[in-house]
């Protein structure tokens, strides 16, 4: 007896477009894995061939070098290789860190100044926009560094204020060495903050439940600052600033900030900011005239109406291209090596590169380095795109 | 930006097959990639129109000349201090000649070998005449600025730490922007190869304002250095400069070498090649030390044009002058 098929005649297996779909894009796979394969053959056996020592087994060598700027215990006796490699990072998160926070204010200050209906304001944010965008980033750079030492006095001139001492050798603040109610200043801090977040939660439950609003700014102002505050002085008030001195060629004691950090911070701030305000400038004109004017209709207020109904909707238009020039603003700052700040990229792919000649090791942590904070860094960007994405209904 | 992609480009060209004979290839190139310095005066420095002269330079004008009797025949590349040993390593360039240390790492861990210590050098400082210091030992807490990539940024480190004194260190990529930075106040001192202080005070903006100071902290013996497993191209390279330095111990220079073919002296006739035919065991030509003599000189000859009284810097012979007048340069014999 036949057997019986129900459905359409079925065609033979290799014919069928998903099955050779399937087949193509393992046979790709392959083929890359295979080159891959090739490549790391080859540079091994290269390597091998001309004697040139591989493997990361000098992180663990003593580096022996100086770095001007550590934020972890650095020592040029003991300390390897893997621990400068944690130094050029964290001064290259610092960087990039801090860039981001001013880079996204400033930007946001000139793009609104862009809109504004004041003529003047709106002309030199635009000025400001045109002038510093279309300058490469490295001439600036070096441009503010040598601005700045130019511009700063020598030693023997410092400009001393309230116990910072500012000269050609960077900026040096009084260190504050906190007496044993340290722990307990920070806590009421913490608690502070917490205690103020949950009042923002109460006050909006309330707003969405019974329309009524609560003032929270004043109250929680209080708790951020009063706490510790009331703290500190429960814990006897004790603090001592350590000032910084001036020696015979350097400034002693205090918190350090390199010129070459400011020239470079301020540089890619002024830089990316001015990225940033054209994103900004993009944002807030999408959103339609309509809109404004039906909030208006609705009676809200002006600082409503930006607050509530212009500015959630412009995110959504912002916030793919701002992760844009935060990702631009943590890769320009290995541009640091121009102008000696020991950022990873000068650190590692430079002296760490020269000392241990091993090009290949070093150039591939440092490619997965970027790779890794340029990924982190979308990955909130995305996170945070999706909670102010338009949510259909 | 410009350096990482250099250094890609180097790494690319580790992942492809590699090949050996370097005499051949740059004979059948027609040219020699030479990695040079760039920056520094003295050693190696493009003038305005181009044309490179220094000392590492002339060393590589030397090699063109033995092989292709046209000293012209080279290709510089300016290298970086930190880019150098990568190029090397990857075949951009057949031969380094870039004022490079000599070190048991560079030959043991970077597959590389020096060919032997062309200069003898040694680390000092200079600083500003205002700041009264007399003696590398006073600075203790100073800034010092330096050159990245280079065993100049150890020996600082060492030398501070031998010392018990506080180092302030501020690193540059390059040479010019380390020295800017120092001129510009950023420093207290400046630390490079004693040559190259010397090299550098003429960079700076009053350079009468400077000096260096006594102390050399330590030893450089400057080499070109040459791929590891290819003898014959590193034998060519090691040899020339004892060509030159034999020819300056038989007074043999470029304006008396033709005179010198026709001398009785057998060591002359030897290194000349109108007797025995040691050129051609290099692989090269019977005449191939004639052809450095001629066309770039003996090694007094191309210190004193680069470095010594016939140049800007004035340097004293020092540790370089011959064996038989005092120094340590010593050119075994060609037989």
């Amino acid at each position: 007896m036949a057997r019986e098929r129900t459905g359409p005649p079925r065609a033979a297996l290799l014919d069928e477009p998903k099955f050779r779909g399937i087949v193509y894009q393992i046979l790709l796979c392959l083929l890359i894995a295979l080159a891959a394969a090739a490549v790391v053959r080859n540079v091994t056996e290269n390597l091998a061939r001309n004697r040139i020592t591989s493997g990361f087994g000098f992180l663990d060598q003593t580096a022996g070098f100086d770095i001007s700027q550590t934020l972890i215990d650095y020592s040029v006796q003991t300390s390897t290789y893997g621990r400068a490699f944690w130094v050029g990072l964290l001064n290259t998160l610092l960087i990039a860190g801090l860039g981001i926070v001013l880079a996204t204010v400033w930007g946001f200050v000139i793009g609104i100044a862009r809109l504004s209906r004041n003529w003047l304001v709106a002309n030199v944010a635009r000025g400001y926009v045109e002038l510093i965008r279309n300058i490469p980033l490295l001439l600036q750079l070096l441009f503010w560094y040598n601005a700045v030492l130019k511009a700063l006095p020598e030693m023997r001139e410092s400009i001393v204020f309230g116990g910072a001492v500012l000269n050609n050798r960077g900026l040096f603040l009084p260190q504050p060495n906190f007496g044993p109610g340290t722990g307990l200043v920070a806590l009421a801090f913490v608690i502070g903050i917490a205690s103020a977040l949950g009042l923002r939660l109460a006050a909006k439950r309330r707003l969405e439940r019974t329309g009524q609003t609560i003032p929270v700014f004043g109250s929680s102002l209080a708790l951020v600052i009063g706490l510790p505050v009331i703290a500190f002085l429960l814990a006897g008030a004790e603090v001592r600033l350590i000032h910084p001195e001036l020696g015979r060629f350097n400034v002693r004691g205090g918190v350090e900030i390199l010129p070459e950090f400011g020239a470079l911070l301020f540089g890619l701030v002024v830089y990316t900011a001015a990225f940033i305000a054209e994103v900004v400038r993009a944002g807030l004109l999408s959103v339609s005239r309509g809109q404004t004017e039906a909030a208006a209709a609705l009676g809200l207020r002006r600082r409503q109406i930006l607050n509530l109904i212009v500015i959630p909707q412009a995110k959504r238009v912002i916030i793919p291209p701002l992760t844009n020039q935060y990702l631009n603003l943590t890769k320009n700052s290995s541009l640091a090596v121009a102008i000696g700040y020991p950022d990873f990229v000068q650190i590692f792919t430079g002296t760490v590169l020269n000392q241990t000649g091993q090009a290949v090791e070093v150039v591939v942590i440092t490619l997965a380095v970027y790779l890794a904070l340029s990924l982190t860094t979308s990955a909130a960007m995305n996170w945070y795109n999706a909670r102010v994405a338009y949510v259909g209904r | 930006m410009k350096r990482s992609i250099t250094i890609l480009a180097a790494m690319a060209a580790l992942a492809l097959p590699a090949a050996a004979g370097t005499l051949d290839d740059v004979r059948a190139r027609g040219v020699l990639n030479c990695g040079a310095n760039g920056q520094l005066p003295g050693f190696g420095l493009p003038d305005a129109q181009g044309n490179w002269t220094g000392f590492d330079v002339d060393y590589c004008r030397a090699y063109a000349a033995t092989i292709f009797n046209d000293p012209s025949k080279v290709k510089f590349v300016a290298l970086t201090a930190k880019d150098r040993f990568t190029a090397l390593q990857s075949g951009d360039v057949d031969v380094l000649a870039r004022n490079t240390t000599w070190t048991s790492s560079r030959e043991t861990q970077l597959g590389l070998h020096a060919a032997g210590a062309t200069y003898y050098d040694g680390q000092g400082f200079i600083i500003r005449k205002v700041l009264k210091v007399n003696s590398a030992l006073e600075l203790s807490d100073a800034s010092v600025c330096v050159q990245q990539g280079t065993t100049t940024e150890l020996n600082l480190a060492d030398y501070f730490r031998a010392n018990r004194m506080k180092l302030k260190s501020v690193t540059f990529a390059q040479l010019d922007e380390a020295l800017k930075a120092y001129d510009s106040g950023r420093c207290d001192a400046y630390t490079t190869d004693g040559s190259g202080l010397y090299g550098v005070r003429p960079k700076l903006a009053k350079p009468d304002d400077h000096v260096v100071l006594p102390e050399i902290i330590s030893k450089e013996p400057l080499s070109p250095f040459v791929r590891q497993g290819d003898d014959q191209w590193f034998n060519i390279v090691r040899w020339v400069h004892f060509v030159m330095l034999n020819a300056e111990e038989l007074n043999i220079n470029k304006s008396n070498v033709d005179e010198q073919l026709k001398s009785d002296n057998p060591e002359i006739k030897r290194l000349l090649g109108t007797e025995q035919n040691y050129g051609e065991q290099f692989g090269l030509t019977k005449d191939w030390a004639y052809r450095v003599i001629k066309q770039v000189g003996n090694y007094a000859e191309v210190f004193d044009r680069n470095l010594g009284q016939g140049s800007q810097l004035k340097i004293t012979r020092g540790l370089n002058a011959l064996w038989t007048k005092g120094g340590i340069q010593y050119g075994p014999p060609v037989r």
